[in-house]
C-alpha cells in the first residue's frame, strides 16, 4: 500500500492507501474533513472540487496518488484561524447563495478559481464558469449575485 | 473500483517499458475519462502509468509554422496560451469550451486524442489542421491516425509525446453542445491550410470523427459560412441516440459551420 503525502490546507498530512483510493476519499476518509462533499461520483456535479497546487479540480476524478507532494485546499481552508469567513462564504451567507447547501463547498472553491484569474467577472462569465457545478435548490440567482458580491469585497470597490 | 497497481515513470522509455510489460497495464494522463470508467467497473487496468511526472510531455512552442503542444498539456493551458491564441485562435478557443473549468483543469491534449471518443472535441482540430501526432517511436499524420470509434493508429505500450499544429491560415470552430454531457452533439472544425480546404466533423459519426467532404468541395470554391449553410450532408453513417437522430445531426452540421465561420458558434 503506497504512502501518499500531500499538504492540505497549510498542513503536511500523510496516509497509507490502497492505489485506488480517490482524492476526496483520502480528505473525507482519512483526514475526517468531510466540507468537501460527493455528489454525484461521476465528476459532472462538481460539489467536491478542491484547488490542486492552486486550480480547481474534481476530488472525485483524481486519485491520491496523483496528488503526491501537492498543495491542496478545501473548504475547511478558508475562514480565518479565528473564524472569519473568507469573502466568498461570507458572501453566499449574504447574498442567500445556498439553500440546503450541499454544493455550496464545490461552488465556492470553484468560484475562488474564477475570482482568481478574473476579478471582477461579468454575469455571463459567472454562469459559464458554473458549468461545472450543478445546484438544485436556488435556480443559481442568487449563486450568481453572491459571486458578484465577492469579487466587489475582494477587489476592493 | 477493482484494485490495481500505480506506477509514476519520469522518462517516455520507462513509461513505455511498463506498459509494454503487460497489456493490462495503462497509461493515465488527465484521467477526466479513465477515472471514470475504472469507477463503473468498465475498465480494469493492471499497473496505472501516471504519465505527470515525465516533464518532456508539457508545454507549447512554435516552431517555425507549427505549434507544437506536448501530450500532457491541459485543456486550459492551450485555452490561455498566447502563442496558440495568437497563431491558430480556433484551437484555443476549442480547448476553452471542452467540458467545464475543472475538467479543462486537469484534462489533457494527449489523453483525448488517445482516447479518440467518437464526441471529443481534440479529434475534429487535429484532422482539420491536418496535425502530425508525434509519439514515442513515430509520428503519424491525422488522416492515418484516427481509426474509428474509440480506435487509433497507437500500438500498445506506444506513448503520444507531442502534437503539431501547422497554423492554418484561416480556422473556426464550431460547436453544438448536449446540455447535460458539455460533449459536442455535433462539432464542426473547419481550416484553410496548406494541404487545402480542411473540415472535421465529431459528435456525428457512428466511427468517430470525420473529414466531411460535401463541407471541403463547398469551401474550396467560396470560404464563406452562406456557402457552409448551403451543403446538404447525408445522415447514412451518422449516429443517431436519445439526443438526437441521424438526420438532425446531418442537418446541424452545415449550421455549425456556417456559424463558425461567421464566428457567431
Amino acid at each position: 500500500m503506497p504512502t501518499v503525502t500531500m499538504r492540505v490546507n497549510g498542513a503536511q498530512t500523510s496516509a497509507d492507501v490502497p492505489e485506488n483510493t480517490l482524492l476526496v476519499d483520502y480528505i473525507r476518509e482519512h483526514l475526517r474533513l468531510t466540507g468537501t462533499h460527493v455528489g454525484c461520483d461521476t465528476s459532472q456535479c462538481g460539489a467536491c472540487v478542491v484547488h490542486i497546487d492552486g486550480k480547481s479540480a474534481k476530488s472525485c476524478t483524481r486519485l491520491a496518488t496523483q496528488c503526491e507532494g501537492s498543495e491542496v485546499l478545501t473548504i475547511e481552508g478558508l475562514a480565518a484561524p479565528n473564524g472569519t469567513l473568507h469573502p466568498l462564504q461570507a458572501a453566499f451567507k449574504e447574498a442567500h447563495g445556498l439553500q440546503c447547501g450541499f454544493c455550496t463547498p464545490g461552488m465556492i472553491m470553484s468560484t475562488l478559481d474564477l475570482l482568481q484569474t478574473n476579478p471582477k467577472p461579468t454575469d455571463p462569465e459567472i454562469r459559464s464558469w458554473l458549468k461545472g457545478n450543478i445546484c438544485r435548490c436556488t435556480g443559481y440567482q442568487n449563486i450568481v449575485k453572491a459571486v458578484e458580491l465577492a469579487a466587489d469585497e475582494m477587489s476592493g470597490s | 473500483m477493482y484494485e490495481f497497481q500505480y506506477a509514476k515513470p519520469s522518462t517516455v522509455a520507462d513509461a513505455s517499458t511498463t506498459l509494454s510489460a503487460d497489456e493490462a497495464n495503462q497509461p493515465l494522463a488527465g484521467g477526466q475519462t479513465l477515472i471514470p470508467t475504472i469507477k463503473q467497473r468498465l475498465n480494469a487496468p493492471g499497473t496505472l502509468v501516471d504519465l505527470s511526472g515525465i516533464g518532456e510531455l508539457t508545454g507549447i512552442t512554435r516552431e517555425g509554422s507549427t505549434i507544437v503542444i506536448g501530450a500532457m498539456t491541459t485543456h486550459a493551458t492551450v485555452a490561455a496560451n498566447a502563442t496558440v491564441r495568437d497563431a491558430i485562435p480556433a484551437l484555443a478557443k476549442l480547448a476553452g469550451g471542452i467540458g467545464d473549468p475543472q475538467v479543462r483543469n486537469i484534462g489533457t491534449i494527449g489523453g483525448s486524442l488517445a482516447n479518440n471518443d467518437p464526441a471529443a472535441d481534440y479529434p475534429s482540430a487535429a484532422l482539420a489542421l491536418n496535425a502530425t501526432i508525434k509519439t514515442s517511436t513515430r509520428e503519424i499524420p491525422a488522416d492515418d491516425y484516427f481509426q474509428g470509434f474509440f480506435t487509433t493508429a497507437l500500438e500498445p505500450g506506444e506513448l503520444i509525446v507531442s502534437v503539431a499544429f501547422p497554423i492554418p491560415e484561416q480556422a473556426a470552430y464550431g460547436r453544438f453542445e448536449q446540455r447535460a454531457s458539455r460533449y459536442p452533439m455535433v462539432g464542426v472544425f473547419v481550416a484553410k491550410t496548406a494541404s487545402g480546404i480542411r473540415a472535421a466533423v465529431t459528435g456525428a459519426g457512428q466511427d468517430g470523427v470525420f473529414r466531411c467532404a460535401e463541407l471541403e468541395t463547398a469551401l474550396t470554391s467560396d470560404f464563406s459560412a452562406k456557402a457552409a449553410e448551403a451543403v446538404k450532408v447525408p445522415a447514412d453513417d451518422l449516429m443517431s441516440d436519445l439526443h438526437a437522430s441521424a438526420d438532425y445531426r446531418a442537418a446541424l452540421i452545415p449550421i455549425m459551420a456556417s456559424r463558425a465561420i461567421a464566428g457567431t458558434a
